[in-house]
């Protein structure tokens, strides 16, 4: 058997890519799918910490490319979810320490025993990119609503094609619905029409992300937060379920319930 | 928009604007034409048809849309002018012609 190799990526840093990747594991997990967590981001390695597994490493994807550990001893088992495993990257090596051959050896070892293998990827364009995207099967692209962002989400869609791989879909992260409705966030809408790739998902923001990372328990391992539900979704789509794209009805804000008011 | 938030910012339309800049800055981006060439391009694009039909210059937009068989680079230009402004405009192009 072979699993999926899923690579989550963004170009830009800080949109969200680590929590995506966490977020989606735990839910693909829940619904009993082995998965295994890649932090291809090596010297900046952060997966670890956003899932909560921090403690437990002892051996690193460098350790195991480089022959001093198996790949068994690297890898972390999450001992909340049994399907759930973290292939950790190492913090104090530098960037250049693995060959593009190497990951996708490693990447070929590791989906034989499980059925997705997720790769957070780090920022940028560079050698930790190209790793990342190397082994990959399928590619997310994380992007938020800005103007920034979303450029650099148009050149990883350039360099995803070039790469020969099948066309990237696309994840709209901390998207805020009441100021989409006030017309001072691109729309959904709007960052399709101008990057013309596939959606996956839509995810509010959420404060619980911040209180869920501050703990090392991502959101998704509970469906009551909107980010929570809405990484679950990715998951389902992911799987082939035709999940619906939630409608974010955001009434909650100051200004929307004055205008309420007076409107009536 | 809210009315609250047209009372404080009457103009702000920023969503909107993200979405033009992002437009042109893709634009340069993908087919690697510097932003001031990009924009001559437009403007003498506006200047030729603008020989013909009347068309609302403020409203024209240029996007470089990627597709599997390469970029496209598209203008979209909305035309003011009625048939007989129109057909003014051809009239006044002959007689420059002409002249």
């Amino acid at each position: 058997m072979t699993g999926r190799v899923i690579t989550i990526t963004s170009g830009k840093g800080g949109v969200g890519k680590t929590t995506a990747t966490a977020n989606i594991g735990v839910a693909l997990a829940r619904r009993g799918q082995r998965v295994t967590c890649l932090d291809a981001d090596i010297g900046l390695r952060n997966l670890d910490v956003v899932m909560g597994l921090e403690n437990r490493i002892v051996y690193d994807l460098v350790d195991v490319v480089e022959g001093r550990a198996r790949l068994r001893q690297a890898l972390i088992k999450d001992k909340r979810l049994p399907e759930l495993t973290l292939m950790p990257a190492a913090q104090t090596r530098d960037k250049l320490a693995v060959k593009e051959a190497q990951m996708i050896k490693l990447v070929e070892d590791l989906r034989k025993e499980c059925d997705f293998v997720l790769i957070d990827s780090p920022a940028g364009i560079e050698h930790g990119f190209r790793n990342a995207i190397a082994p990959a099967d399928e590619v997310l692209i994380v992007t938020t609503p800005e103007v920034s962002a979303v450029r650099d989400a148009d050149r990883i869609i350039g360099l995803v094609e070039a790469a020969e791989k099948p066309a990237p879909r696309l994840i709209i992260n901390r998207l805020r619905p009441s100021m989409v409705k006030r017309g001072e966030m691109l729309d959904t809408k709007d960052v399709l029409e101008v990057l013309a790739v596939e959606l996956i998902g839509i995810v509010p923001e959420d404060e619980a992300i911040i209180t869920s990372t501050n703990k090392g328990q991502p959101v998704a391992f509970e469906d009551r937060s909107p980010a929570g539900a809405a990484f679950t979704r990715i998951a389902q789509r992911i799987l082939g379920e035709d999940v619906p794209f939630m409608v974010f009805d955001d009434t909650s804000g100051l200004f929307d319930k004055m205008s309420k008011f007076l409107k009536r | 928009m809210s009315f609250f938030s047209r009372l404080i910012n009457p103009s702000s339309h920023s969503a909107a604007t993200a979405k033009e800049r992002l437009q042109l800055v893709l634009a340069h981006d993908r087919i690697n034409i510097p932003p001031a060439t990009l924009e001559l391009l437009k403007e003498e694009i506006i200047s030729v048809i603008s020989h013909h039909v009347e068309i609302d210059r403020a409203r024209v937009q240029v996007e470089v849309e990627r597709s599997a068989e390469g970029n496209r680079l598209i203008m979209n230009i909305p035309v003011l002018g009625t048939a007989s402004a129109t057909k003014q405009a051809a009239r006044s192009v002959r007689e420059r012609k002409a002249r």
